[in-house]
């Protein structure tokens, strides 16, 4: 999420290497391209003011040239409608600030459906750079029947055109030498003809590119006879729908049980590290705070969020998989008529979806969303969404306070409370993210009608594992950065709350109660006792708001620097002597709304650019948090459960 | 002219959002008016419905629609398409 990696990477040696953006439209396998081309050597970051990813990297030509590639947004023209599309025309253009205009064009297309890419190599033609055109997935055109005249296209063009296949390895060899000879002797960057043309320029481009086309490829009859035929399954108004649930289903099936194992072993090796720390600090005087600081603040603040990198990761590879599939624009297509008819739209669908994992991650995925009205509520919702932070508080209440049991007989006993449970608060979530946006966008913004859905939807394809794992990389990458700096810092903090002042000599009371944590939970705890919390929580949802998951590590911290026990495991037979079962539930629906934490406050600001929406989104889930809280505490205290 | 007009008459052509999965035709104009546009400016339509493909003369076949009938996905000179009833109101068609 850094911005300071704006300016260019400095060259390895000698004179500056040459820059190559990659263009295309969406869908081309320009990713995967840029993945082929320069692996491991690459880097995600933002451009500045917007949060539109820079993906920059090396790589060396068949000439040991080394380049350095920037995979630009995918687009269908150089007018622009989203913040993405402006990067990519105001980076080709050279207009974009403290970024340098590319020295070539690498213009991707997809060589099965060349029409859309064709009208946008004219469109680029325009910018006066040198363009390579790259005729990717070669081999699935020639395969289903394409044959592509390549030099009387070239000619057509005015362009240099080769073929590549990213996902083979071998498939970028022409494209590298290709590449070596233009760079060898780039000519001057010509003049700048581009503007923005109306729907006449538009319809006289593709006539053109039509023309080109007609010229130089013969095509199938049917080229996507096969995506037809899936289609017709995945697409079904009912099996479709049903399908796509039962995908869903596995989904988060897969994040709660595959991930157990991995999350085991990490949260062994931090007990492990633990151990060896108490082992090497002695316990009393100044290195006693010294070892208090390793083991409860740095171990296991930093242990009780790294424990989430599998569950997280195995969501981003369901995400990603679909995504490479083609299957996303579909679920987008299947959902849009129901999101609709809470006004939200279909392509809200992809963002909310990832909101399950991280509500970062959901929200910047919202940039697909044109008109800023649908993309506002989307934002504004997403948060609701069950992020895995809020798993483990879930976890923990539930397993402290419900008991493990079948709901009923017969049918019901394949049921468990536990999971029913978990299942309610993940659907709360849900059915209150589809109702405000009914607010937001059926009573507040009346006069905004919803955007119209235009989609296109790609041919099914095999996903390249080489692929997946750089994607993966990537967003571990991304969570491991904020583990490292946001959390790990807040966790410190924590700490040092309910560490310092130290309790005064002879004191009777555990340590913590004499701490500046203390005092700041009972401060608060006032106004937080008609929804049954104790003080004790009080303190804990306020380093909860730097990260959710935060909120049971502080109140581990609380109530075992308190107790002098310190496996987690204890914690929660800790709170089920000390909280009631309304307090408990109360707990629960607290979090279903729980402000969201200030890395996603950080986003909602930077996407929405103002400091408004961030208070409106603040506010609005504040004020739902108390709410639900206090109801679900009054009525628990009512049937008893106090 | 209006869209309505030439679907009620003539017969020939119609628009491609009153059309059933499986119809096969071609594109005869792109014809935007207050029915069809929306919350968009009329000549903005236009303009998305070209870049994705939809231009005179291209032949279009309704493959898919989704539960109520909407969206529709349309086949359109070798790309598919997802779009609302709404808008595909602005593609005036003729039966292939």
């Amino acid at each position: 999420m850094s911005e300071a990696l704006v300016a260019p990477l400095p060259a390895a040696s000698g004179a500056a290497a040459p820059w190559v953006a990659l263009v295309g439209n969406p869908n081309c396998g320009k990713t995967a391209l840029f993945n082929a081309l320069t692996g491991s050597r690459q880097h995600v970051a933002n451009y500045p003011g917007v949060t539109v990813e820079r993906k920059v990297g090396r790589c060396m030509t068949a000439g040991g040239r080394e380049v350095r590639l920037i995979d630009l947004p995918g687009t269908y023209a150089l007018r622009a409608r989203s913040p993405d599309e402006a990067v990519t025309r105001d980076v080709v253009l050279g207009r974009l600030r403290g970024e340098v205009a590319p020295d070539l064009l690498l213009c991707v297309a997809d060589a099965t459906n060349l029409r859309p890419a064709l009208r946008l190599i004219l469109e680029l033609k325009e910018t006066g750079r040198p363009i390579l055109l790259a005729l990717n997935m070669m081999d699935i055109a020639r395969h289903r029947g394409f044959r592509i005249d390549l030099e009387r296209l070239s000619r057509e063009l005015g362009v240099a055109v080769v073929e590549s296949v990213a996902v083979r390895r071998q498939g970028t060899g022409a494209l590298l030498a290709r590449l070596d000879g233009m760079l060898a002797d780039l000519p001057a960057p010509g003049t700048v003809t581009w503007q923005e043309g109306a729907a006449g320029a538009v319809r006289a481009a593709q006539r053109e590119a039509d023309r080109i086309l007609a010229a130089c490829v013969v095509a199938p009859r049917d080229s996507s006879s096969g995506t037809r035929r899936i289609d017709g399954v995945l697409l079904h108004p009912v099996f479709g729908l049903v399908i796509l649930l039962a995908i869903l289903f596995l989904m988060f099936q897969a994040v709660f049980a595959w991930a157990t194992p991995a999350m085991d072993a990490i949260d062994a090796g931090f007990s492990a590290m633990g151990d060896l720390t108490d082992a090497l600090l002695p316990e009393a005087g100044a290195l006693g705070l010294l070892r208090s600081f390793v083991h409860d603040g740095l171990i296991g603040g930093v242990g009780s969020v790294l424990v989430f990198l599998p569950q997280i990761l195995i969501l981003f590879l369901f995400i990603l998989l679909l995504e490479d599939l083609g299957y996303m624009a579909r679920a987008a297509f299947l959902m849009d008529r129901i999101m609709g008819g809470a006004g939200l739209h279909g392509r809200a669908f992809i963002p909310l979806l990832s909101s399950f994992a991280c509500a970062i991650p959901g929200i910047m995925a919202t940039r697909v969303i044109d008109s800023r009205h649908d993309r506002l509520a989307t934002i504004l919702v997403a948060p609701l969404m069950t992020c895995s932070a809020r798993i483990p508080v879930y976890t923990l209440i539930i397993a402290a306070f419900i008991p493990n049991r079948p709901v009923g007989d017969g049918i019901l006993s394949w049921v468990n409370l536990q999971g029913l449970v978990m299942f309610g608060l993940y659907a709360a979530g849900i059915a209150f993210a589809l109702l405000v946006s009914i607010v937001i966008k059926k009573l507040l913004w009346r006069r905004h009608p919803t955007e119209p859905f235009m989609l296109p939807l790609p041919d099914y394809k095999l996903p390249s594992g080489r692929n997946l794992a750089i994607g993966l990389w990537q967003r571990a990458l991304v969570f491991l950065r904020r583990a490292g700096t946001t959390i790990l810092s807040m966790m410190v903090l924590i700490w040092f709350l309910s560490s310092v002042p130290r309790p005064p000599e002879g004191a009777t009371e555990p340590a913590i109660e004499y701490s500046f944590a203390a005092m700041i939970g009972r401060a608060v705890e006032p106004v937080l006792s008609p929804v049954g919390f104790n003080w004790q929580i009080s303190m804990a949802l306020i380093p909860g708001m730097a990260a959710r998951e935060v909120a049971v590590a502080s109140l581990g911290t609380v109530y075992s620097v308190a107790g002098g026990e310190e496996d987690t495991a204890g914690l929660g037979e800790a709170l089920a002597t000390r909280w009631s079962l309304a307090t408990a539930l109360a707990f629960l629906a607290w979090y279903v709304f729980a402000p969201q934490c200030a890395a996603t406050l950080g986003v909602i600001r930077r996407e929405t650019g103002s400091r408004r929406w961030m208070l409106v989104s603040f506010g609005y889930m504040l004020a739902l948090a108390y709410l639900a809280a206090f109801a679900t505490y009054q009525v628990a205290v009512v049937l008893g459960a106090g | 002219m209006s869209s309505t007009s030439l679907s009620a008459t003539d017969g020939q052509a119609a628009d491609l959002g009153a059309l059933p999965v499986g119809f096969q035709g071609r594109i005869r104009a792109i014809q935007v008016d207050a029915g069809t546009s929306g919350p968009l400016p009329g000549p903005e339509l236009e303009r998305r419905l070209l870049e994705l493909g939809f231009t005179e003369g291209a032949p279009v076949e309704i493959l898919h629609q989704g539960l109520f009938r909407d969206p529709i996905a349309v086949r359109v000179a070798g790309t598919t398409v997802a779009l609302r009833r709404r808008e595909a109101r602005a593609v005036l068609v003729e039966p292939a």
